[in-house]
């Protein structure tokens, strides 16, 4: 029996519309592990995970398990997992602080930058073994770059800078970074970890699609729009059920007041669709009140308004991050097969802002991103309901061509929708995934 | 103190276990006190539902929310609903103050839904106060064994 043929990714691409294979098939999907996480810079982790020498965090890059470690002299390095003997993984811990890196099996043992230091007992090893060589090591990826905190790492020798990677989408993360009132943001309140039954691509695509909450998230937006608002809280609950409530915008306001912008490397970012005065607007808010007026003393009142004037929802940086600023939340998405994805959803905290501000993200984070949560349940149902769809044999293609007539060329580069409710956002995705699938060469 | 506990009390338990594995869930919201709370931490020892995020953290407003959502039955993500069993055991009483007697027990439920079958257990914590020849429940917390592992959805409530 003769194995089936790899299938030419260009051939999976049509104008408004893409082949389930996209979805589906494994060696594409093996083809998407080489050629775009082992290339791309792939985020990695956060410098505030890892402020002081010999700290260290457990990643992944796609498939890889990886370490991002914080040497001696200060350099961050990006690690591999595995142990160069016998292919053991050597890091067992999420995070911790080591001035080495010791194999549990044979004692190898490594420095904070992956290079192998000692082998116990050496004894008999055949002439081309060379413990000095870097590829004997916990091998380090080629390229670790930082945009103000943010880790990325690249499994291929040569690319882009990261800036030029990231293009216009660091006004993004410096709209992250700028609202903390220290001008410094840090991860805090622990992590969810979810994971669904379906393509990894499927997290991305629904992060900035403005046309999916009245359906997806019908049963909570009822629930909460019925809610007895004098019915006891303790606060958590108020800032849940307005959230709720805010996905239920009807449908004049997605396609008149927000908007969605895409930019070169498969980014984009939606508009904000908030208008509750106790959300991100929080005009009224008396905690809100009081950072305001934090953020007038510390940075003026000019800078102030204009870094609250920026009103953006999710922030997609292609292929695997998706945060928004409002409520300093961070998704990564990790792909495990070409059915099953994991995701890590991160809050930041704002240093120098009211600690009720926190409690508030933490809040917002269980309703939106939270693995019992009433809306995101809904999201992750929907991502394993399109797995079992695109498995079963059916319609060849899946259509992405909502406002492909009338999107149009952005102010800052790149295209944006006539609405919210384009799906430019999976289109722009796509073309970065043609550009790197169709490159033939495995850089990694 | 850590005594096995009375009758009454367990068999609050039980019940509320049936309650939930017929899935009547105003029936369940009805236990809880006016200003109740209910929580699944997502960290072992985890102090605080409002500093860290949890697998599920209601007031008692955000709990009449997820309940009106789950008897309405609209969700997808209860489209099949999830079948489940749920066993309690090992109930002690741990402290008893000003009226509120705080209940410790070991629990197993499993899931069933869209040929999926989960196990879930851990350690529950309930706090009920006497009220009218039964019990309120002014706070209950359930400690998973798995509470900071990789998971699929959770909608329905342990």
């Amino acid at each position: 029996m003769q194995a089936e043929p790899a299938p030419n990714p260009r051939e999976l691409i049509q104008p408004g519309r893409v082949h389930r294979r996209a979805y589906n098939d494994p060696q594409i999907f093996e083809m998407e592990m080489e050629r775009i996480f082992g290339r791309a810079w792939i985020y990695v982790g956060h410098e505030s995970q890892i402020p002081n020498p010999g700290d260290f965090v457990s990643t992944r890059m796609g498939r890889r398990p990886m370490v991002m470690v914080r040497h001696s002299d200060g350099e961050i390095f990006v690690i591999h997992n595995q142990c160069a003997h016998r292919g053991a993984m050597v890091v067992a811990q999420d995070a911790g602080n080591t001035e080495e890196f010791v194999c549990c099996y044979h004692g190898w043992t490594y420095g904070t930058d992956g290079k192998l230091i000692r082998v116990p007992l050496q004894h008999g090893y055949p002439g081309h073994f060379n413990p000095d060589d870097p590829g004997t090591a916990m091998v380090k990826a080629p390229r670790v770059e930082s945009y103000r905190g943010f880790v990325f790492a690249s499994l291929a020798k040569d690319g882009p800078a990261l800036t030029d990677f990231l293009g216009y989408m660091t006004t993004s993360f410096d709209d992250m970074i700028d609202r903390a009132p220290d001008g410094e943001i840090e991860i805090a309140g622990g992590v969810f970890k979810h994971a669904f039954d379906g393509n990894w691509k499927l997290y991305l695509e629904n992060l900035c699609d403005a046309a999916h909450p009245l359906f997806v998230h019908q049963s909570s937006i009822e629930a909460a729009v019925e809610q007895d608002d004098e019915v006891h809280t303790d606060g958590a609950g108020e800032v849940a059920v307005r959230q709720m409530r805010q996905n239920g915008a009807p449908y004049k306001f997605w396609l008149e007041e927000v908007g969605i912008w895409t930019y070169p490397n498969g980014h984009s970012f939606l508009g904000d669709y908030h208008d509750d005065e106790k959300l991100v607007a929080a005009k009224r808010d008396p905690v809100f009140a009081e950072y305001i007026d934090t953020m007038e003393a510390k940075k003026g009142v000019g800078e102030t308004q204009r870094i609250l004037e920026v009103t953006r929802w999710n922030s997609n940086i292609y292929p695997n991050i998706s945060f928004m600023s409002q409520f300093r939340q961070f998704r990564v998405v990790h792909p495990v097969s070409v059915n099953r994805t994991e995701v890590y959803n991160y809050s930041f905290r704002m240093k120098g802002a009211p600690e009720k501000m926190f409690e508030d993200t933490v809040a917002f984070s269980n309703v939106t991103n939270g693995t019992g949560s009433l809306v995101l349940t809904d999201d992750l149902e929907t991502y394993s309901r399109i797995g079992i769809g695109v498995n079963a044999g059916g319609a060849e293609w899946i259509e992405v061509g909502r406002g492909y007539e009338t999107d149009r060329p952005g102010e800052n580069g790149g295209v944006e929708g006539k609405d919210s409710t384009s799906e430019v956002y999976i289109r722009n995705m796509y073309d970065a995934w043609l550009d790197y699938m169709s490159t033939g060469e495995d850089a990694s | 103190m850590d005594r096995i506990a009375d009758t009454d009390t367990e068999s609050f338990l039980i019940h509320e276990a049936r309650i939930l594995d017929e899935r009547r869930w105003e029936d369940w919201l009805a236990l809880f006190a006016d200003d109740g709370w209910y929580w699944v931490p997502i960290e072992e020892g985890q102090k605080d539902p409002k500093q860290t995020v949890s697998l599920m953290y209601d007031d008692r407003r955000l709990l009449e929310t997820r309940v009106r959502r789950l008897a309405a039955g609209k969700l997808h993500a209860q489209s099949p609903i999830s079948r489940t069993t749920r066993t309690v055991a090992n109930v002690t009483v741990e402290n008893e103050d000003k009226g509120k007697t705080i209940v410790r027990s070991k629990f197993q439920m499993i899931e069933y839904r869209r040929d999926k079958q989960r196990l879930f257990g851990g350690t529950q914590w309930h706090s009920l106060s006497a009220i009218d020849g039964g019990f309120r429940i002014n706070w209950k917390k359930v400690e998973l064994v798995n509470c900071d592992s990789m998971m699929d959805g959770l909608s329905v409530p342990f």
